[in-house]
């Protein structure tokens, strides 16, 4: 059977091709799979994997300190130091399944407390904010091959995030409810575009992404009340389908945004509670929709930067610095939490306010794309993470 | 037709309508320029629209409502009013969205209109918070809309000092250390609800003046957070202490803001009240660190995604050797001959593609609903950038792969629900006029139906391009 995109293929881009250097369909070098979720706006780490161990915890969290394990709204026993947040069940199960870790007290380089700064350099890779113009995980791809049409990377938006811009081709998807239009104009579009670089390749990106989701992919049921966990739940669902295609793109990168908790913040429930749960809907739909591809899969859950240690005057927390990262999957060599837990005594904090960082950010990623996704170490020290001699690689992070 | 004509109507302009570049081809510059001269004019559907305080009454109002029902009995008859919480709220977000691209669409001063949807963005709120949605749109025509063409020093302070801004960034309830209502607390050992947040100073600097690499530090901002404590808004609370004041509208409450004077970027502030914190502003307009900020963001804007920084120089000077005077900025920047070398160098912003294309059909949009799910599947939706950063300003940003086929299918399908009597060809002449290429032209001229022609036209490189 003839598919749409065989007929675009024979119509369009051939067209497309000739007119761009040193096409290769390659390929992809891998065949494991690596989800990043960025959780834009610094989510809590403090709440999301609770200290209760730590005596200094409930007194300097008061209101919103998260009762310890087996008390009324607890958290989910990790270890005898911390405690999973309830919403996150469905990572949790997969703790106990030895498919989720918990790195504790990680941060960027990054030290002020800006959103877009902190996004910045935790997407960039560099040290410092602006240092770097594209993104670490775009470096990352040269060695892992990939090509226009057959791009081995895709950002789950309309606008690709900075960790996956740069020179190596990526592809981008999101759902949309406007009418399909038809092969005929895409052709034309294809000519149209034919001698203009930067439209042929995105059409090019665009017209397979297409292929592989369908028209209906990912467009949530807004029957549901939780309509920012069905999102997420839907661009999981649609991510797997990605992950699944063959020839489909084998990295994904998703955001989801509302983790700034100035007020009202909550505990067990309120609006952390929320996005914690919609969350864990998506991470476990993600696993369902990767069916046996679970076993070769890192999911990695990262923010910018963590949250003030005190309570600020409106039950909220203000921009911090370390904070907690999950990372899950078949793959990982999970049913831990590392870190080295620098306390949370006036003296133990960051410029007296923050959880201090132990953990370099990049030295996780470094982990993953080694033992994982197997970029070779010279490249991941010379041109993902320059400069990153202070961020040494963590190991056995995946399953040997 | 002079290449500076297209400029002028497609770069610094909204997008040429059919028969604008005969108006402008008379004089580019001056067509541009003469829009800023005059009393500022209030476009007519925006004069139609609400003050931002009585929306805030209103919507306190409902929400006030809404408790009491939510205590009583459930099967209480006037429940619907609770439910029209939501729609009340929609309602008023659809009214000034209507009004703003409607006015986009037919404006006779699209360069004007160009500059309050720069300077909104430049002051980003993100209507994601209640209840933001509500007042997004009248914060831009009453904080940004008659300061356009004004002194940055004045806007600024109306920025900051406009309701919705305050209410973004919780400045509402942050509370001076050592201000009277903290002190109280303190003896009764209760301070719960008080405390300083540093939100809107820390944007203020970061993004409204000097920018991120404008020289502040920390303690900088921690300072100025205090500066500005007891900028807050009138009736912000039912009860107590946060219930004075004029509903709805700025208000300064002494009893959380920080006494005694205070040391910033160097400089000594002994002033009292809320007297303070505008001379905080007026410095900080004036600082260079801010003109350069600006300039940078206006050239990026009008000129190149890499904006030349000769044209970078010559607007921060304008801007210094003027105290902040944004239409001798502007003339600067029309003045110049960066802007004028090549044809369309930006890729258009949705919010640009989509008002460009309206002009083009020569249409002013009666339905809201196709405005706002339009910029929405584009990933632009009005006043919701997600953070006060704004929406980007690149390609870079912009120039994604999904993004680019939303925008094909946006442009069929608004090419079958409005479409244009002119033929395709022809009014690829009217509103691209030479910055039209052969293949386009043969490509549009080939289509196999007017919609197909038109959808090809909207699609082209150069019609993406302003």
């Amino acid at each position: 059977m003839t598919t749409r995109r065989d007929v675009l293929r024979a119509a369009g881009l051939g067209t497309v091709a000739a007119t761009l250097p040193a096409l290769a369909f390659a390929k992809a070098a891998t065949d494991t799979r690596f989800v990043l979720v960025i959780l834009r706006g610094a989510a809590d780490g403090l709440a999301i994997a609770s200290p209760y161990g730590d005596d200094d915890y409930r007194k300097i969290r008061g209101e919103l300190a998260i009762p310890a394990p087996g008390k009324e709204g607890g958290s989910l026993k990790l270890d005898g130091m911390f405690g999973l947040h309830p919403s996150l069940a469905g990572v949790h199960e997969e703790f106990n399944k030895d498919q989720a870790l918990i790195v504790h007290a990680v941060a960027s380089p990054y030290r002020e407390r800006s959103h877009f700064d902190g996004q910045d350099v935790l997407e960039n890779g560099a040290s410092d904010v602006g240092l770097l113009r594209d993104g670490w995980l775009n470096r990352a791809l040269a060695p892992l091959g990939g090509s226009l049409g057959h791009e081995i990377a895709i950002a789950m938006a309309v606008n690709t995030p900075l960790v996956l811009r740069g020179e190596n081709s990526v592809t981008s998807w999101a759902p949309s409810r406007l009418r399909d239009v038809e092969e005929s104009t895409i052709r034309r579009l294809q000519d149209l575009y034919a001698e203009d670089e930067f439209f042929a390749t995105r059409l090019a990106q665009a017209v397979n992404s297409q292929e592989i989701a369908g028209s209906e992919a990912g467009m949530p049921d807004m029957r549901y009340r939780n309509r920012n966990a069905e999102q997420v739940r839907t661009m999981m669902q649609a991510t797997g389908r990605f992950l699944m295609a063959e020839d489909g793109p084998r990295i994904a990168v998703l955001e989801a945004g509302g983790w700034d908790t100035h007020a009202n913040q909550g505990t067990t429930n309120g609006t952390l509670a929320n996005r914690l749960a919609g969350l864990d809907a998506g991470l476990v739909a993600l696993r369902e929709s990767l069916g046996s591809m679970w076993s070769d899969t890192v999911v990695a859950v990262v923010t910018e930067f963590g949250r003030t240690v005190h309570v600020n005057g409106t039950r909220g927390t203000d921009h911090g610095t370390a904070t907690a990262a999950i990372l899950l999957g078949g793959a990982v060599n999970g049913g831990r939490v590392l870190s080295d837990w620098p306390g949370l005594g006036k003296s133990d904090l960051y410029e007296g306010r923050d959880l201090m960082p132990t953990t370099d950010t990049r030295s996780v990623f470094k982990g993953i794309l080694a033992d994982h996704l197997e970029v070779p170490r010279s490249v991941i020290e010379s041109s993902v993470f320059p400069n990153s001699a202070d961020a040494p690689q963590m190991r056995n992070l995946i399953r040997g | 037709m002079k290449n500076t004509t297209v400029i002028a109507a497609n770069r610094f302009g909204l997008g040429a309508r059919p028969g604008d570049f005969d108006i402008v081809d008379r004089n580019p510059q001056s067509w541009l320029l003469d829009q800023l001269q005059g009393p500022s004019r209030t476009p007519k559907d925006i004069r139609k629209l609400p003050h931002s305080s009585t929306v805030l009454i209103e919507i306190r109002d409902l929400r006030r409502a809404e408790r009491e029902l939510k205590r009583a009995a459930s099967d209480d008859p006037s429940a619907d009013q609770v439910r029209n919480y939501g729609k009340t709220a929609r309602a008023h977000y659809s009214r000034q969205i209507s009004a703003r691209y409607r006015t986009a669409a037919a404006t006779n001063h699209p360069f004007h209109e160009r500059l309050v949807h720069f300077w909104s963005n430049h002051f980003a709120i993100s209507a994601d918070k209640q209840p933001l949605p509500t007042i997004a749109g009248l914060f831009e025509n009453e904080a940004i809309r008659p300061n356009v063409a004004g002194n940055f020093g004045d806007m600024l302070i109306a920025v900051e000092q406009h309701p919705a801004m305050i209410l973004f960034l919780d400045n509402q309830r942050s509370a001076g250390p050592d201000s009277a209502l903290a002190r109280r607390a303190n003896r009764r050992n209760k301070k719960r609800d008080l405390g300083l947040n540093e939100n809107l100073a820390r944007e203020i600097l970061e993004l409204h003046t000097l920018g991120v690499d404008g020289g502040y530090t920390q303690q900088d901002v921690t300072t100025f957070a205090k500066v500005i404590t007891g900028w807050s808004v009138g009736g912000a609370s039912d009860t107590g202490r946060f219930a004075e004041g004029d509903p709805g509208r700025f208000e300064f409450r002494e009893i959380i803001h920080e006494p005694g004077a205070q040391t910033l970027l160097g400089k000594r502030y002994a002033q009292k009240g809320v007297d303070q914190g505008e001379a905080v502003l007026r410095d900080l307009a004036l600082h260079p660190a801010t003109a350069r900020f600006l300039a940078t963001k206006l050239a990026r804007h009008f000129v190149a995604d890499e904006p030349p920084a000769q044209l970078v120089d010559k607007l921060a000077r304008a801007y210094l050797e003027t105290g902040g005077d944004l239409t001798a900025v502007y003339t600067a920047l029309v003045q110049a001959d960066e802007p004028w070398r090549e044809i369309h160098t930006k890729y258009k912003t949705p919010h640009d593609f989509v008002i460009s294309a309206f002009r083009a059909f020569d249409h002013v949009p009666d339905k809201t609903r196709f405005v706002i799910s339009a910029l929405d599947t584009m990933a632009q939706t009005p006043f919701r950038p997600g953070s006060p950063e704004g929406w980007p300003d690149t390609a870079e940003q912009w120039g994604g792969a999904d993004g680019l086929y939303k925008r094909i299918e946006w442009c069929n399908t608004v090419a079958r629900a409005i479409g244009s009597r002119a033929r395709p060809e022809e009014l690829g002449d009217a509103v691209l006029g030479s910055a039209m290429s052969a293949t386009t032209r043969k490509s549009i001229a080939r289509a196999e139906s007017s919609v197909q022609g038109l959808t090809l036209l909207l699609a082209s490189p150069e019609f993406q391009r302003r």
